[in-house]
């Protein structure tokens, strides 16, 4: 097929280089240099999609990122990218693209037929028609789901790299027009470093498509050489195909530039995308303006664009998107399009809706003989997938002017809407100017200034002025030196004059809105005039409910086109002024962004930290199964051949209880804490006393936050007069070092005391069983284990195969068992010392899953499991350890009136009437089986696991008045809906004197 | 992205910090003598003012010191920063403007 709306000559297009392309499956060519919209334009492809709601056929209406209709499926596979804007993706050599939301074809839409119903159809329909019955909506949603919607997400996983990187500036310009390009030059003439910034693949903006000369030179090629001088300074960085979509805080900017997209896929590598994070002391906003539309009667069939692309496209790309045109329009930027239509060939008729118009062009056009009817309005086009006439009317006087005009493309201009986004983003907010017709940047909210169309001066000589003001300014602030001598620059721009605008929303036939005419504000949600008028009558008021009743703005085009046409038609349906009905906030992202840019290169191991202990290796090659613990990994079981996780964990358990195991707990928190006030800070923050612990000797501590709940526990040691070594829950320990330092910075700063993780530094061991001592007393000989000199709860030093050790005798499974902490660094040296001296005893390495159940058989808690934020000391059954004659932290809490009434929940023990069933975790408990909806509940398990030791099931839970139930039956509500009788115990189920850790 | 100044290291950004909420509460000293109320008001009862605001913040991956900021919480702008319990006068780090 050839390219017969391609100019034989003009635009910044490689001709010499030819580019097929696939689009719905037909073969096209391009030009290096094209983007996919105007590559489709040369070949007279208009029609490339339908829309979301109605399918009607929708066409490319724009030359960029506002883009609402020309949205496609690029590539297929892993590298398939869902809704690509035609207008921004640059054609490269074998490129495959695909229409959304029509199926089999275009052409032939299963879907097309909803257009026909679409009055029908209007805001809000889904909701209200699909409401009831309620339980039918899983059905709708399916249905309706298929007929909406847009492109597809890959199903593969992304094949692409992407990279972040944190960049700094003084002076950040974003967007490369004339405004931007004149500010950065002003900035680097301050000695800044500078950052540029602009999401197209060359610098120039508005400007490569402009009719205008600056000092003698066409403004693309005064771009072009400003684009060059810029990179030839050392401190300008230039991102060309870089979007700044969020300016967050502080001066920080998020952008993301496209590092691969524009090459055919087969020649890409490396980062497809790079997330800048950059952080300026300034930042001058040059992100230009937007053209709008002018809402009419069928104002989204194909054919019709924007007046502004229509010269993109004649003058950048040398496309010629139509032959016989007309020029709907308010303001005098339709009359440069006319002129380049009309010197490339086409026919132009000019409908302006102002009485008069002189400005500059308007005259040109006038002299070319180009038709212009003043004092009109395009009413309504109509054609069948393509336009093929406009009905013009007069607009003063309704009656005159009445005439239908035959054309092939209509270019509309409603004027222009700065992209303020950036600018509102950064905490600003913007005001309705009503001489430009526009919202305009209001006082700025960071270091920051809005300069050229972005702050409402459409005019190139102020661009080029304001630009550079913002830019030395910028500098000035940032250098901290004096402005340019020379003063502004002495560009010389060829004088174009130019009328005023007149504001014009929408073009109607008659006064009437309704349904029966397709009149749409926001082509890519099917929103019309007459949606936001049916809002307006329902009782919507404010902008921001009629666009979520409406949907407008809601489409990936975030409404760029539509949305100010979208609330000046509101305005005037409430009968309020445009200032008062204001506009929706601007959030980020300015366009949409790659998850995997966001995502960077944290993926699968590296989205998180992963902590493994000094045996880890060992635990694998014994084929340890791991948890996550905090974020730690922690074997769960060492399941030998052919065991599953029961009989693994039931092994495991005999081994401890009958001989001698080994538990890998360097994961506990450790904190080393010295100073003469050390006592005093443990006895703040514990329940119990710490002043007359002995050295030598350990104790349990339990942690309560200030409302008196638990919130940690361990056993400490005094090492020292002046010296304990604390430790914590494995997930506890950064929070309880925080917590500790907390008090300690902030409210007693006067103690003297010092506290250090040594968690890392220190490998622990549990070696637990009737054997433990004889194991440790075959590796360690400097430490009398007899249990007159080495007593329970007493710590020694030692050393193991030369290697220094703290030795507590300190049990959390009610065996003979000792904890050895030995430097991590000979960690494995002395565990594999250890394992070679209980070889004889059959020593068992076992996990976190049996240390579970060996812990509840003798009823110990596990903070975090057994409590949950709302358990005191006492629901524990532990207020003995509740110091009564001292403050603590959460003491005076422990007497509020809720936390000292009876009838808490308390920590019971929970033996099931059949020892073979084993409760679920979290399982409810009852005072006796109930079916009401909201049943009365008394309690609930926390831990639940078979006990080998038993023979039958245990559990542990919290129940209401528990302590004084014990004896009573309740029952267990089971996920089948059954309930189980279960009985309410002492939470020590093994060895209840507590002969066995105290063994001689 | 906030940039915070911390007394001891300088500007960092924000990610390196948490909040500890309102400054200058103090622990009361004689906590057994106060009644349900006036316990819970110092545990629960925050003055959470629109603007201008004095918190705890912690170099949480830094310095690991608490200090405290003065900022206003809706153009988040940080005035100073400042160690805990700093006598008013002494010198305080100015945040630029």
């Amino acid at each position: 097929m050839t390219q017969h709306h391609r100019l034989p000559a003009g635009g910044a297009v490689d001709r010499a280089t030819r580019l097929n392309f696939t689009f719905n499956g037909k073969a096209y060519t391009g030009h290096a240099g094209d983007t996919l919209a105007a590559a489709l334009l040369a070949n007279g492809v208009h029609f490339v999609g339908r829309s979301f709601k109605y399918h009607r056929p929708r066409g490319i209406v724009t030359a960029g990122v506002e883009e609402p209709n020309a949205i496609v499926q690029l590539e297929r596979g892993a590298h398939t990218v869902p809704n690509a804007r035609a207008t921004e993706v640059m054609l490269y050599d074998g490129l495959v693209a695909d229409s959304v939301n029509a199926q089999p074809s275009l052409e032939r839409d299963r879907f097309a037929f909803l257009q026909r119903l679409s009055r029908f159809i209007p805001a809000g329909f889904y909701y209200k028609t699909f409401m009831w019955p309620r339980r039918f909506w899983l059905r709708y949603e399916k249905r309706i789901r298929a007929a909406a919607g847009l492109g597809h997400a890959p199903a593969a996983d992304d094949p692409d790299r992407y990279e972040k990187i944190h960049a700094h500036c003084e002076v950040l310009v974003i967007g490369a027009g004339p405004s931007g390009l004149a500010a950065a030059r002003a900035a680097a003439e301050h000695g800044c470093r500078v950052i540029l910034v602009d999401e197209q693949d060359q610098l120039g903006g508005s400007l490569r498509a402009s009719r205008r000369q600056i000092d003698g030179l066409p403004a693309a090629q005064w771009a072009a050489d400003m684009a060059r001088a810029l990179a030839g300074l050392p401190d300008v960085t230039i991102l060309t195909r870089t979007t700044a979509f969020g300016y967050q805080d502080h001066n920080l900017v998020t952008a993301t530039q496209r590092l691969t997209d524009h090459l055919p896929v087969r020649e890409r590598g490396g980062n497809r995308e790079k997330l800048w994070r950059i952080r300026a002391a300034r930042v001058v906003l040059a992100t230009g303006a937007h053209e709008r539309g002018i809402v009419f009667h069928n104002n989204d069939l194909p054919g019709i664009m924007t007046a502004s692309a229509i010269s993109t496209y004649v003058r950048r790309f040398g496309v010629l998107p139509g032959r016989q045109a007309v020029l709907f329009t308010n303001n005098d930027s339709a009359y440069a399009t006319a002129l380049d239509l009309h010197e490339n060939g086409a026919r132009v008729c000019v409908v302006d809706a102002r009485a008069r118009s002189d400005g500059t062009w308007a005259r040109q056009a006038r002299d070319a003989g180009i038709r212009v009817i003043q004092d009109a309005v395009v009413v309504a086009a109509s054609g069948r997938n393509h336009v093929a006439s406009v009905r013009v009317r007069g607009h003063a006087a309704p009656a005159a002017n009445t005439e239908t005009i035959a054309c092939d493309l209509v270019g509309v201009s409603g004027g222009w809407n700065p992209a303020v986004h950036l600018y509102s983003q950064s905490g600003g907010k913007a005001s309705w100017h009503d001489e430009r017709a526009c919202f305009i940047p209001g006082p700025k909210a960071q270091a920051a200034c809005s300069a050229g169309a972005c702050n409402g001066e459409f005019s190139l000589e102020g661009a080029l002025r304001d630009g550079h003001l913002a830019g030395a300014d910028a500098g000035r602030h940032a250098s901290g030196k004096a402005p340019d001598p020379a003063g502004l620059p002495r560009w010389q721009v060829d004088p174009v004059i130019e009328t005023p605008i007149q504001a014009l929303w929408l073009a109607a036939d008659g006064a009437s809105v309704d349904h029966r005419y397709k009149q749409f504000v926001d082509f890519q949600n099917d929103v019309t005039a007459a949606d936001i008028h049916l809002a307006a009558r329902e009782g919507f008021e404010s902008v921001e409910h009629v666009k979520r009743y409406t949907a407008m703005g809601f489409g990936t085009d975030q409404g760029k086109l539509g949305n100010i046409n979208g609330m000046a038609i509101l305005a005037d349906a409430l009968g309020k002024r445009i200032a008062e009905t204001g506009t929706t906030t601007f959030r980020p992202n300015y366009t949409p962004v790659t998850f995997g840019a966001l995502a960077g290169r944290e993926l699968g191991s590296r989205l998180d930290a992963e902590r493994q202990t000094c045996i880890h290796d060992w635990h694998a090659a014994q084929g340890a199964v791991f948890e996550d613990v905090g974020n730690w990994k922690r074997p769960w079981y060492f399941p030998r051949q052919g065991e599953d996780m029961h009989a693994a964990v039931a092994r495991e358990c005999r081994a401890v209880r009958n001989g001698v195991g080994i538990l890998d707990a360097s994961t506990l928190g450790k904190i080393d804490v010295q100073g003469p006030d050390a006592v005093t800070l443990l006895n703040w923050v514990y329940t119990n006393s710490w002043t007359k612990l002995a050295v030598g000797k350990c104790r349990y501590g339990l942690m309560l936050d200030e409302n008196g709940m638990v919130f940690d526990d361990g056993v400490n040691i005094r090492l020292g007069e002046q010296h304990f070594l604390l430790s914590t829950t494995t997930g506890g320990a950064a929070r309880v070092l925080t917590w500790m330092e907390r008090w300690l910075q902030t409210e007693w700063p006067h103690l003297k005391v010092h506290m250090t993780s040594v968690t890392d530094h220190f490998a622990t061991f549990a070696v637990v069983g009737p054997h433990a001592r004889k194991v440790l007393q075959a590796v360690c000989q400097d430490v009398d284990f007899s249990n007159a000199a080495f007593p329970f709860m007493s710590f020694k030093e030692g050393t193991i195969d030369g290697v220094f050790a703290r030795i507590m005798r300190i049990s959390f499974s009610g065996e003979l068992s000792y904890e050895v902490n030995v430097p991590a660094n000979a960690g494995r040296h002395v565990w594999d010392r250890i394992m070679a001296a209980g070889e004889p005893y059959g020593i068992t390495p076992y996990g976190t899953e049996t240390m579970h159940v060996l812990r509840a058989e003798k009823g110990y808690i596990i903070v975090g499991q057994d409590t949950d934020g709302s358990v005191t000391p006492n629901d524990l059954d532990m207020g003995g350890l509740v110091a009564k004659n001292k403050d603590f932290l959460g003491k005076r809490s422990l007497s509020r009136a809720d936390t000292a009434k009876p009838g808490r929940k308390q920590f019971v023990g929970l033996q099931t009437e059949d020892p073979r069933l084993v409760l679920e975790e979290g399982a409810q408990l009852l005072n006796q089986p109930s079916r009401a909806a909201v049943a009365p509940l008394v309690g609930h398990v926390t831990s639940s696991y078979f006990s080998p030791a038993l023979d039958r099931s245990i559990a542990l839970g919290l129940v209401e008045d528990g302590l004084a139930r014990k004896g009573q039956v309740v029952v267990a509500a089971l996920p089948d809906g059954g309930f189980a009788k279960t009985r309410i115990v002492s939470p020590v189920f093994y060895d209840q004197e507590g002969a066995r850790q105290h063994v001689e | 992205m906030l940039i915070i100044r911390c007394p001891w290291c300088g500007e960092r950004a924000e990610i390196e910090f948490s909040c500890g909420g309102e400054a200058d509460i103090a622990r009361p000293l004689d906590s057994e003598s106060l009644d349900d109320k006036k316990w819970g008001d110092y545990l629960f009862m925050r003055e959470n003012p629109k603007g201008r605001v004095r918190e705890q913040w912690h170099h949480s991956f830094g310095c690991r010191r608490w200090f405290v900021a003065e900022r206003d919480n809706v153009s988040y702008r940080i005035f100073k920063t400042e160690p805990v319990g700093q006598p008013a006068g002494t010198a305080s780090t100015e945040a630029a403007a």
